[in-house]
């Protein structure tokens, strides 16, 4: 069995109760079941978790790098989206 | 030794045989993350080893520590059943190894939990879930296997062909055995066989392969009459000890 013919799955691990399940990296698997199991053997072998979420990597849409001037450089151009934009009044001392 | 420091030895010599068996995988496996999770599932025998034969050793009282154990005895002084030190041969035996194995492990440790000597009963509550885990692993390559390819259906065939004369072993009782099981620190392996068979012959009938029908068994682990394979499996295991006598590191 080679890796070309498994596909790649990206595995999200929540580190504890109440924190949100970070990207923790990739591993190949024949299915989800079986992709839980690796990522469990790969990337939670020192307790590293509580809960693993896996998602089929050709099931994630990412922005690509032509996106950049439609999708971000806009929001260079709005400072005033920024509190920092505005002064404040003399009388709030802490902010 | 004494019945309770024989049985310890025995379940040590099981997990040091399948622990260093396993660990022949590593580099080996088939891709990256099989490989991980094998070297997993190695690392836990061989600390359910260390666990097993340090207390055999306590309780012999004659000072020879896990180490001494492990290293310092010859194939006839070792108690594993024979399954044990059978060779990986390829991936299929492997897992079919592994699976009628951890199908026997997973309610027999849940089982010696209530052992009346506390010390197994503490080291049966810490294997119990990792076997779990082996269980639900090994299971699940037997039917990917099986009722995958039909090079993998065959390869997972033979395995079982290959390992089902060591089976009958998994249920034997050596005498001191059952003295400890009347005793309520040992479990009668017998009452286990048939929960076996129900989860074996589920399993291979959704893998879509059989089990053989002779009754042929091949036995004597318990009683230190190996196969020829554990003499080359120790020669490489113990050979830093044999050649450098009291190394450390």
């Amino acid at each position: 069995m080679s890796n070309r013919e498994l596909p790649l799955f990206e595995v999200f691990v929540r580190s504890k109760r109440g924190l949100d399940h970070r990207h923790v990296g990739s591993l190949h698997a024949e299915d989800h079941e079986q992709a839980l199991e690796y990522a469990r053997d790969v990337y939670l072998r020192r307790s590293e978790g509580v809960s693993i979420w896996v998602v089929k990597s050709e099931d994630v849409v990412a922005s690509q790098e032509d996106d950049v001037e439609t999708f971000y450089e806009p929001m260079e151009e709005k400072t005033y989206r920024h509190a920092m934009e505005y002064e404040l009044p003399p009388e709030i001392k802490n902010m | 030794m004494n019945d309770t420091s024989k049985f310890a030895l025995a379940l040590g010599d099981d997990a040091l045989t399948m622990g260093q068996r396993l660990s022949e995988w590593i580099s080996h496996g088939p891709f990256l993350e099989e490989d991980i999770a094998l070297a997993n599932v190695a690392l836990d025998f061989m600390g359910r080893a260390r666990m097993f034969l340090s207390y055999a050793g306590e309780l012999e009282g004659e000072g020879r520590s896990e180490d001494d154990l492990a290293f310092l005895r010859d194939t006839r002084e070792f108690t594993n059943l024979l399954m044990f030190e059978l060779p990986i041969g390829d991936f299929g035996q492997t897992i079919a190894r592994q699976y009628l194995v951890d199908a026997f492990e997973a309610p027999y440790f849940e089982a010696l939990c209530n052992s009346k000597d506390e010390t197994i009963a503490a080291i049966a509550a810490k294997v119990v879930k990792e076997c779990r885990y082996h269980l639900r692993r090994s299971r699940d390559w037997v039917i990917r296997l099986g009722d995958g390819t039909e090079e993998s259906h065959q390869r997972m065939q033979d395995g079982i062909y290959e390992m089902w004369p060591y089976v009958a072993e998994l249920f034997e009782m050596p005498e001191y055995e059952t003295r400890l099981a009347e005793q309520g620190i040992a479990v009668d392996r017998d009452v286990l066989r048939a929960g076996w068979e129900k989860e074996v012959m589920a399993t291979l009938a959704e893998a879509t392969l059989s089990a053989p029908q002779d009754g042929h068994a091949i036995r004597g682990g318990r009683e230190g009459v190996h196969t020829e394979h554990l003499g080359f499996l120790l020669s490489d295991l113990q050979f830093m000890q044999r050649a450098y006598p009291g190394l450390e590191w």
